[in-house]
């Protein structure tokens, strides 16, 4: 059985057209196979080279080059939970913030919750400084966050 | 101009309802720009910018018509525009707000760069971070097809133009243009030795060009409005330098860290960084002091209390000793703050994100992080303070031992740190105390 859902195939095939080179098509390749299984197995590594006419160390090298990619070994929780430590992030609480999260949590940087509910990430800079400390939640952006509004917004408790 | 007289120009549609909506983008004039250009010859799109004095947005300050001119002049194939809007330089976020806020506004822009360069396909290459500015620029890329102004026949001018996004994935070296150009071509984002520049093989080995989201948000303001009333705003050329550019134009300053209102500002080049921060930035947080200022994103190094008279434009942050102006990414530390924290910060960001192709900006990083965690653990000796100087002073292409600038900009908060706040170093390590910042050990 194919590791590549039908949709990820089409998402695939649709970039092709847009860029000179099979190649150019792995991090779109990567990301959606990604938001649809929370990693990249090797099979899918497999499937995506032989769509770009790759081998897949090619495939395999980008991905890890990319802290962003996870592995079979290391899939990413429901939601993935980013929190800035970047200078502007660190002088408005950005370290206390991610260090009570830990806490509270009881999981390091990199990490997911034992009900496979919550991945928590440390971020360099999110690009959202007016708004420190700030935190990613899968793609989107919340502004000057307290580690109850994380809990209360993720979890329904403070 | 006074900045009493100034009017935002690229900022002057934010919250406007509907503000990134194709209709009330031309409603408020939009894309009258693009038709004046499509009416023009590319070179004389070329030749208007050039006179402006635009230069790039994205940190190197690189005068914009210029970069243009240096595409072949005979065509043999396609030129790529890449739009680099993988903004992640720390303090910097003036790019999430113009594409949140604005997209049309930096669509337009790229329109008619694309057609200033003979481009007919243009990479817009964004920060995944950035997840709502996709959706937006999704949708307008999507209008845009729908109402001529992309695809074949642009306003039945006879250019095509097609504009892909390009989502990347949390590397800040994707920001570094030949780096975008390999993550873009779907390898690792390790930045390609120059020359060759990617005006003579950059995207799929392809004449290219890449440009930053600010500065497109500029274009069709020169365009509608000329290059005389661009130079009407900011620093004039130093007559005594013929190697100054000028620093023309409206620009967006970052303001972020401890003061009371941090945000996105719009002001003509060449406000003082103390003006900034009192003026616009509601002055320091809890009636504090600031200790050092960071005037253009953290690479750019600190600016001390008494130099904050300087002025914020291409040439002022130079002349006090930092690496330049960088994105215009204003951060504030105050009085209360340890520079030993500030600087493990900046030095563990740049260990991080460092992408280890280059063996000084790899191990330089990584060491003068280490370094800085056991002098934050207590266990610092002053002979250090003359290690990391060494570091800064060789790693990077200003002495020549790696490929692109990132060691550089690792190198310029170190090198401002410690002579400018030598003694607190000093002190902190004699004194043998530990860092109360509640970081996480071995968190990098």
């Amino acid at each position: 059985m194919s590791e590549l859902s039908s949709n990820a195939k089409k998402v695939i095939e649709d970039h092709l057209g847009r860029y000179p080179s099979k190649q150019a098509v792995t991090l779109p390749a990567l990301h959606v196979v990604q938001e649809e299984n929370g990693c990249v197995s090797r099979k899918a590594i497999k499937e995506i080279a032989d769509i770009l006419e790759l081998s897949p160390a090619q495939v395999n090298d980008t991905l890890s080059f990319y802290g962003f990619f996870r592995t079979e070994e290391d899939p990413l929780g429901k939601k993935r939970v980013w929190i800035c430590r970047s200078l502007p992030c660190m002088l408005r609480g950005g370290e206390e913030l991610l260090a009570e999260l830990c806490e509270r949590w009881g999981i390091q940087p990199g990490q997911t919750t034992a009900d496979g509910e919550l991945t928590l990430e440390l971020a360099e800079c999110l690009g959202a400084c007016d708004g420190a400390p700030c935190m990613l939640i899968n793609d989107e952006l919340s502004l000057c966050v307290t580690a109850d509004d994380v809990d209360k917004q993720l979890r329904g408790r403070a | 101009m006074s900045n009493e007289e100034f009017k935002p120009v690229l900022l002057a549609r934010q919250g406007k309802p509907n503000s990134h909506k194709l209709a009330t983008y031309k409603a408020d004039g939009g894309y009258s720009a693009l038709a004046i250009a499509l009416a023009m010859k590319n070179t004389e799109v070329i030749d208007v910018v050039k006179a402006s004095g635009l230069r790039g947005r994205g940190g190197a300050g690189f005068p914009t018509g210029l970069k243009w001119t240096f595409l072949p002049k005979e065509l043999n194939g396609p030129i790529y525009l890449c739009i680099n809007g993988d903004e992640s330089e720390p303090g910097t976020f003036n790019n999430r707000v113009l594409i949140e806020q604005d997209p049309h506004q930096v669509l337009e822009g790229i329109v008619i760069s694309s057609f200033a360069t003979r481009t007919t396909t243009a990479y817009f290459y964004l920060r995944y971070e950035y997840g709502r500015c996709y959706r937006v620029l999704k949708d307008a890329i999507d209008e845009m097809y729908d109402n001529n102004l992309l695809g074949k026949n642009i306003l039945g001018s006879g250019y095509d133009l097609d504009v892909h996004l390009h989502r990347g994935a949390c590397a800040y070296i994707c920001g570094e243009e030949t780096g975008l150009i390999e993550s873009l071509e779907g390898k690792r984002a390790w930045p390609r030795i120059k020359p060759p520049f990617p005006a003579i093989e950059g995207a799929f080995r392809r004449p290219t060009v890449v440009n930053n989201v600010e500065t497109m948000a500029c274009i069709p303001h020169i365009i509608n409005r000329g290059a005389s009333w661009f130079m009407t705003m900011g620093i004039p050329k130093d007559p005594k330098n013929p190697r100054d550019a000028g620093s023309y134009g409206p620009k967006l300053y970052c303001i972020s860290g401890h003061v009371n209102k941090p945000g996105l500002v719009e002001l003509p080049m060449g406000i003082s960084a103390r003006d900034l921060i009192d003026k616009h930035g509601g002055g320091v947080w809890k009636g504090r002091k600031a200790k050092a200022v960071v005037p253009g994103g953290i690479s750019m190094g600190f600016m001390s209390e008494k130099e904050l008279d300087t002025p914020l434009d291409f040439a002022g942050p130079g002349s006090v000793g930092c690496l330049g102006l960088g994105t215009a990414a204003v951060i504030v530390i105050d009085d209360h703050t340890s520079m030993i924290d500030v600087l493990y910060n900046a030095c563990r960001f740049f260990a991080h994100e460092s992408c280890g192709q280059c063996t000084p900006c790899r191990e330089g990083t990584a060491w003068s992080t280490k370094i800085l965690e056991r002098i934050r653990d207590g266990r610092g000796k002053l002979s250090d303070i003359d290690v990391l100087l060494e570091i800064s002073s060789s790693i990077g292409t200003i002495p020549g031992t790696t490929i692109c600038g990132l060691a550089d900009g690792a190198a310029w908060p170190m090198k401002t740190a410690i002579h400018k706040f030598r003694s607190e170093f000093e002190e902190y390590i004699q004194s043998g105390r530990k860092s109360e910042s509640r970081t996480l050990a071995g968190s990098h």
